[in-house]
């Protein structure tokens, strides 16, 4: 079977470069340099038809800057995205917006996420009018149908995103995706900024509609309990690189990557009482400075002189699973 | 489903008035405006007098202080200046001028300046780079200092006023205008548009440009009145308008060599007008910066 | 021995729209070294209550009903300066955003010395000492270098730390956590949790954390208090509010929590909005959102106590268990 989205080696780089001041302050000896930032190093990761991914990481760990490749709103530094198989590169006009509407995005911030100047019906309806999904005529009944889809009162869409809640924003922000008809959607931190009832409403939202119009996700979040509930597969990376891949199953049962288990040790949950938080040591290290070698060797707790400075390689274990580790299975296990 | 609360009942709109009304200066300055616009408007229908036709203008009037009978039967309330012309008259005609000419260079400069800025903002690199040194070149000179030498090369007249004022404006439109697009263009709904296939036209003119518009609206105000404010000085240093079309700026230059001999009127009831204009245009400009300012917002 | 103790405090705020009752008649009491959760969401008033004990309630906002008392004083009969004197020694409060705070045109060391000199005659010598101790406590690496340092130098978890490390220069008897953790990555936030909890245990604070996040409050606190629209619905012991939740209110948060044994399956949520404090419903504030409401709600009802001290406000309390 073709998945759906591949990513090939994806990398991007942010590039702060130097102005002219400071050529000639660098010229004259000052300490400074074009600042590079590998968001996204050297990334991999297919999506099958039908499936839930969930993109878990930490801040700085380019989650958010993977999406947004995979979206089409940010472009590459290096790699491939294909769409169906084909290299979106190398589409002809017509078929790359084919491909840009077929892969949607829904936004954390239910605010900023909004134009503010727009009414629902101009927000959700713009994009299928100018693409012809339908025309002036059917606009009302076409926009009436996605806000019902979403779970809104269709009276309401004279309205602007003000006069809306946060939750009902994100359904808003849902329409307005939905309305292109994708098949493959990204969403980032979509409830993170939700309370948590309206959480659960917008998560029992995600999977209603993901039967309805047998979607494809790609759930991004820094909250491993939503991914968890949501999700068949997770990917797990550490500044800019995956560092474990595997079925939610098998990943909480049995984590392999070291950062994976501090990860699943810290997570809060319900079933933990007057616990002792024993959290892993240091700081989430800036990404314009990462740590040689294994990213996560400066906080490991199994750190090895390999790691310092050899970047493990990502393999692939049995079927899905993939971590990238210099400690082998029996290690691990003596660990245990 | 529910219905949505009541807080958010009232339109933009309204909820922008309610907080303009906050202040009570600025809701008598824009009342006081709106009487001074409507009284030019009207001026050729409620003026005893056309300045301009010098028909109606007799020498034999020149001079008369506030509340002399005129020549021809009308009391002349704020007096006449040198040439005879009834000063309420030459008032209403002069802000009439001083007003259109404002309006047209703020209204042109701000469509140049927004385009220029957006241009800016969204091809970015070196077309950023050179847009925004010319504009910070331009800047470093004082407006009058640009204005007059445009006049002094292109003449008098209302048109080359308007240019010259124009050109010694549209930077700080194109300013404010890059300014506000890129942070705008770096919000979600932007990146939505983009991942919605939108072309960049559209996103540029349909998205970023109207979340543009509070501060446009802001520096609109307050250029305009400054461009009023420029005018006058030209006039008032026998560069800008002609005689025959008195601006504010001319009555006031007509009338500044009788201010020692006593005759302070001709000077001082068009100060007055120019002044009155110009204030209150600024506060109804500051009160427009609180409620538009998203900064502010509490 | 108790330490604070709230008794019917009302903290409204009067704007251009109406009366925000913000909090409306919220009793509770700590004793030394409790911890107590108190959890709600946006606009639930959890934030308004911590504000309110420590007298940080701004205009228009104004305490006009009830009493909170401090080792037994009564706190509104302090005068501005008493209370200024008892803010920051033995009432403490940290807060989502660090910065709070910090002032960011100022070095951590110049903050933490003002900190202790403001309270306590010592020398600048003896409060530099006392300020590294405060960073080395809450774990902060190479204490010395990091006192010269201004706030914008520190990550977001740092800066959280130092607000600690500041918040216990003064040994306080009370800690109230504003949602401390809420803005910081899962293990930073469990680093922050942890400092907290180590700090309180060793020294006998009581602490209020104030979340909207069940679960790690689950994992920190004795008791729990949850809030909606300005009230306290439910509380009691950490273990009897989370496995026996009785308020329909209690039921449907613990539910929108996902967890492991429900994988897949939706969430049972609780319908509606998050409610406008400017049009709540007469009576029981959750009834246009419960699905046990019926004519009885209409008139509020009062918190009933069992014998376990678990307190609920509502007519019609639920026996379910958490799926564990």
């Amino acid at each position: 079977m073709t998945p759906i989205i591949e990513a090939r080696g994806l990398s991007k780089k942010f590039v702060k470069r130097l102005d002219l001041a400071g050529k000639i302050a660098q010229r004259l000896g000052a300490d400074i340099h074009e600042e590079i930032v590998h968001a996204v190093d050297n990334v991999s990761l297919s999506i099958n038809a039908g499936e839930v991914v969930g993109l878990v990481g930490e801040s700085g760990c380019g989650k958010s800057t993977l999406g947004r490749i995979i979206a089409g709103i940010l472009p590459q530094t290096a790699g491939t995205v294909l769409v169906d198989g084909k290299d979106t590169a190398d589409m002809n006009s017509t078929d790359r917006t084919a491909a840009a509407l077929a892969v949607q995005m829904i936004f954390q911030d239910p605010f900023a996420s909004l134009n503010p100047r727009m009414r629902v019906e101009q927000i959700i309806g713009e994009a299928p009018l100018v693409h012809g999904l339908t025309d002036r005529a059917g606009l009302s009944d076409y926009v009436d149908d996605v806000m019902m889809k979403v779970g809104l009162d269709p009276l309401l869409k004279q309205r602007y995103p003000h006069q809306f809640s946060g939750g009902q924003r994100q359904r808003i922000g849902i329409g307005r995706a939905l309305a292109v008809k994708p098949r493959f959607l990204v969403c980032d931190e979509a409830i993170a900024a939700l309370d948590v009832s309206i959480q659960a409403q917008v998560l029992n939202l995600f999977m209603d509609l993901r039967e309805q119009f047998e979607l494809t996700y790609l759930f991004i979040s820094h909250d491993l309990s939503v991914v968890e509930h949501i999700a068949d597969r997770i990917v797990i990376m550490y500044l800019g690189r995956v560092v474990e891949a595997a079925d939610t199953e098998a990943l909480f049962d049995d984590p392999q990557h070291p950062y994976t288990r501090a990860l699943l040790a810290e997570i809060p949950r319900l079933d933990q009482r007057k616990r002792d938080f024993t959290p892993i040591a240091g700081e989430i290290p800036s990404p314009l400075n990462p740590p040689s070698g294994c990213h996560f060797h400066p906080r490991c707790p199994y750190v090895m002189p390999v790691c310092k400075t050899e970047v493990p390689k990502l393999a692939a274990q049995h079927d899905l699973r993939q971590v990238s580790c210099h400690l082998d299975n029996s290690t691990r296990r003596i660990i245990d | 489903m529910k219905t949505q609360a009541n807080i958010h009942k009232e339109t933009p709109l309204q909820r922008f008035w309610s907080e303009f009304c906050e202040s009570r200066i600025a809701v008598g300055a824009l009342f006081i405006l709106i009487v001074i616009v409507v009284l030019a408007t009207l001026a050729p229908w409620i003026t005893p007098q056309n300045p301009y036709d010098l028909a109606q203008v007799d020498v034999l009037d020149g001079k008369l202080p506030p509340g002399s009978e005129a020549f021809t039967g009308y009391t002349m309330w704020l007096g006449s200046d040198g040439a005879g012309r009834d000063l309420y008259s030459a008032i209403l005609y002069g802000i009439r001028i001083s007003l259109t000419v404002g309006l047209a260079a703020g209204v042109i400069a701000l469509i140049i300046g927004t385009v220029i800025g957006l241009v800016a903002a969204y091809a970015g690199g070196r077309v950023d780079a050179f847009i925004m040194r010319a504009v910070d070149i331009q800047l470093s000179f004082p407006a009058v200092l640009i204005a007059l030498v445009l006049v002094a090369i292109l003449g008098r007249g209302i048109d080359k006023i308007i240019i010259a004022l124009v050109a010694a404006q549209w930077a700080y439109y194109a300013r404010t205008v890059r300014a506000t697009a890129l942070v705008e263009s770096a919000r979600e709904y932007v990146e939505a548009a983009r991942c919605l296939a939108l072309s960049n036209t559209r996103i540029v003119f349909r998205h970023v440009l109207p979340n543009c518009l509070a501060p446009l609206i802001v520096i609109g105000t307050v250029q305009t009145a400054s461009a009023i404010a420029l005018e006058s000085t030209l006039s008032f240093l026998g560069v800008g308008l002609r005689q025959t079309e008195p601006s504010l700026g001319v009555l006031i230059s007509n009338g500044f060599e009788y201010m020692m001999s006593g005759r302070y009127w001709i000077s001082f009831f068009p100060g007055l007008a120019l002044l009155l204009t110009i204030v209150t245009i600024n506060l109804v400009g500051d009160q427009l910066r609180d409620v538009l300012n998203p900064r502010l917002k509490r | 021995m108790t330490v604070i103790s709230v008794e019917g405090l009302k903290t409204h705020f009067l704007t251009r729209a109406g009366v925000v009752r913000a909090v409306d008649g919220v009793s509770f009491s700590l004793d030394r070294g409790e911890v107590m959760g108190l959890v709600g969401e946006s606009g639930s008033g959890k934030s308004v209550t911590g504000f309110s004990i420590i007298g940080l309630v701004d205009a228009p906002g104004k305490i006009v009903d009830g009493s909170i008392f401090f080792h037994g004083d009564d706190l509104s009969k302090l005068s501005a300066r008493q209370m200024q004197a008892l803010r920051g020694s033995r009432i403490a409060m940290i807060f989502q955003d660090p910065m709070m705070t910090l002032n960011p045109v100022l070095r951590i060391d110049t903050q933490m010395i003002e900190a202790i000199r403001a309270h306590e005659k010592v020398s600048r010598k003896e409060a530099w000492t006392r300020a590294r101790d405060g960073l080395a406590q809450v774990g902060i690496p190479s204490p010395e270098q990091r006192l010269r340092a201004y706030p914008h130098q520190l990550s977001g978890g740092m800066r959280q730390r130092v607000a600690i490390a500041i918040a216990f220069l003064n040994n306080p008897d009370l800690l109230i956590a504003d949602e401390p953790t809420t803005a910081l990555d899962v293990t930073i936030q469990a680093q922050i949790v942890h400092v907290a909890q180590k700090l309180c245990r060793e020294r006998g604070t009581a602490l209020i954390w104030i979340t909207h996040d069940l679960a790690v409050v689950a994992g920190l606190a004795d008791r729990i208090a949850v809030m909606y629209a300005g009230r306290i619905v439910e509380a009691g012991d950490t273990d009897d509010v989370i496995d026996h939740p009785r308020h329909p209110y209690t039921v449907g948060l613990l539910g929108s929590v996902p967890s492991a044994n429900q994988r897949g399956q939706r969430l049972t949520q609780i319908p509606g909005m998050t409610p406008n404090m400017l049009a709540l419903p007469e009576g029981c504030a959750f009834r246009d959102r419960c699905t046990h409401s019926d004519n009885q709600c209409s008139k509020a009802p009062q918190v009933s106590t069992d014998e376990r001290g678990h307190a609920i406000r509502c007519f019609h309390p639920q026996y379910v268990k958490t799926p564990a």
